[in-house]
């Protein structure tokens, strides 16, 4: 445990003193800052239009905000994550630090997860940034918090396996371009996966849309937690993890 | 304290290391000798844990490498040829980083930086970000990584590779300074650098074992050259055989002559005996020229010698000037 803590540390410290962790954040904040400005207006817009319709319609915050800005975060980590993940271990190999990981007395797991939970934590200060969008909210009016976290929740648990699946892929290349590159193709193919649904309801479509990473989001954003996208989670970063830590193995055989 | 025996490796399509077998005793310290592309690198690799061998057992401290390789990593300090450093970090901070890797209790951690750091006279660049750092520094820092969990064994991979002849010097001083304490192995291609630190050679060539012996021995074998003309009375197959007949010569072996007419070859002696007089008989009572005999004192001969003079010569004549 300390071992993960010790690596996990290292590369926040990384992350952090470099211009990495920074420029993501900047860019999160303009474009989380963005929707959330955008659907909160769009809502202002919509509850003064049926007022003087007068129709007293009560509104919810929750499902005409808050869901649909949760939905277009989802779709922005698509395209963030792999920034995140690509540098994990190809830049390790690239300046053959990979060497003293290799040959000090931590097990492969143990860098793996260290890795992952630091590629996780610095997700996680991206949600933040969401976090303080969203406190405005609570401030100008009363949503229901419920739905809020569980919104974070699942988009917690999508960072968390795509940045494991980035993991895997960091461990195949010495380039980071590569590695966010192909991270990238594999994120948008889970999202767009699911578009073959209007195609009609065969199995083989109904096994493909499963695998979509973005639809499991949707009910998280309406403050539903279904076990169905807990597992497909779950799985899929026990997968990631895993994939990663072999792939680590194979490099002591391959180098 | 290493014990290997029989190690092979193996890639895709060629062998990189074949089957050496050798051992080195507590306290030593150990040149790891052999032109660019001799298995110098893979070797300690092995040793290491970075990767398993083909074929063969590898013991450090008794622990078996591939067996118990957590036993092994922790009493292994491993410089690789490129230092693994993170440019972003402040020196301190990385050594502390691979201070808690290697297991120090946190307790101890800063006190152990302290010292490495004192050790490898990097003291006075603590906060500095290794990015900004010289080549000699991160060298250093390189070493100073190496031995900040105090290790039995240390494994460098040419720790003075581009290096310049002070910091070279300095960083010989510090190698020195570290054994007694630590076993040391050191891979080098330059001949006076194991003239200079180590006490014991191992030779390897395209992957094979040459000689394992210690510098002093290596230094005076009787091993020396001989130039002859034979005007044409004999060629080069007869003289060879007439050499070879003399009393206590273990070896012959041709050599390229300088000049047209001459024929020359290395000879060797058995161990402790001195043939030359008994060869330069047999060549004037054959009725043939001698020109020249010349012995192989310097390691840097004997090393030409024994791993093929062709393709070694010309890094051997950087090897001096970086003496200089």
């Amino acid at each position: 445990m300390r071992n993960v803590w010790t690596i996990c540390r290292r590369e926040l410290y990384s992350y952090f003193v470099s211009p990495i962790a920074w420029v993501l954040l900047t860019l999160f904040a303009f474009l989380s800052g963005w929707f959330a400005w955008l659907s909160s207006s769009y809502f202002v817009q919509d509850t003064m239009a049926s007022q003087m319709r007068g129709q007293a319609v009560p509104m919810s915050v929750n499902e005409m905000v808050i869901a649909p800005l949760f939905g277009n975060i989802a779709v922005i980590g698509l395209f963030l994550i792999p920034l995140i993940s690509m540098r994990l271990f190809a830049e390790e190999k690239r300046q053959g630090t990979i060497e003293l990981l290799i040959t000090s007395p931590v097990t492969d797991l143990e860098v793996v997860i260290g890795k992952w939970l630091a590629a996780v934590l610095m997700y996680a200060s991206l949600l933040a940034v969401l976090a303080f969008d969203i406190s405005f909210l609570f401030i100008y009016g009363s949503p229901d918090w419920k739905p809020v976290v569980s919104g974070f929740a699942g988009l917690l648990l999508q960072g968390a396996a795509l940045l494991a699946f980035g993991a895997f892929i960091s461990t195949l290349t010495k380039n980071q371009i590569v590695a966010g590159a192909i991270g990238f193709g594999l994120a948008l193919l889970l999202w767009i996966i699911n578009w073959a649904t209007s195609l009609g309801d065969s199995t083989a479509i109904r096994i493909v849309s499963y695998l979509s990473i973005v639809s499991h989001m949707e009910s998280f954003s309406r403050g539903v937690i279904d076990t169905k996208d807990l597992i497909y989670y779950l799985s899929m970063i026990f997968l990631g993890l895993f994939l990663t830590t072999r792939s680590l193995e194979s490099l002591r055989w391959r180098a | 304290m290493i014990q290997v025996t029989g190690l092979s490796k193996k890639y895709a399509n060629y062998v990189a290391v074949d089957n050496i077998t050798f051992s080195v005793d507590k306290g030593d310290i150990v040149g790891f000798l052999g032109p660019n592309g001799a298995g110098k690198t893979t070797t300690m690799r092995v040793l290491t844990g970075f990767m398993p061998p083909t074929a063969g057992k590898v013991t450090v401290g008794g622990y078996d490498v591939f067996e118990q390789p957590f036993e092994v990593k922790k009493h292994i300090g491993y410089l690789p040829e490129a230092p693994p450093l993170y440019p972003e970090m402040s020196v301190v901070d990385y050594l502390t980083f691979v201070a808690r890797l290697k297991g120090i209790p946190n307790a101890e951690v800063a006190d152990r930086v302290q010292q490495a750091m004192k050790k490898c006279s990097v003291a006075d660049v603590t906060t500095k970000l290794i990015s900004k750092l010289s080549k000699g520094y991160r060298q250093r820092v390189g070493l100073a990584q190496a031995i900040v969990h105090n290790p039995d064994v240390l494994i460098l991979d040419e720790p003075t590779s581009g290096l310049d002849p002070k910091q070279i010097l300095e960083t010989r001083d510090l190698i020195k300074g570290l054994a007694g304490d630590h076993t040391v192995i050191l891979s080098t291609h330059i001949l006076p650098e194991v003239e200079a630190i180590c006490k014991k050679v191992i030779i390897i060539n395209k992957g094979k074992l040459v000689k394992t012996d210690s510098v002093e021995n290596l230094k005076n074998r009787a091993a020396f050259m001989i130039e002859l003309n034979t005007r044409g009375s004999a060629d080069e197959v007869a003289v060879r055989q007439k050499l070879e007949q003399v009393v206590s010569v273990s070896k012959v072996v041709d050599r390229e002559s300088t000049t047209s007419g001459r024929l020359a070859f290395d000879v060797e002696g058995l161990a402790g005996s001195d043939v030359r007089p008994d060869v330069a008989r047999a060549v004037v009572q054959a009725g043939w020229n001698l020109l020249e005999m010349k012995s192989s004192t310097t390691l840097e001969e004997v090393f030409i010698e024994l791993t093929g003079a062709d393709q070694v010569a010309p890094e051997s004549v950087t090897a001096g000037e970086e003496q200089l």
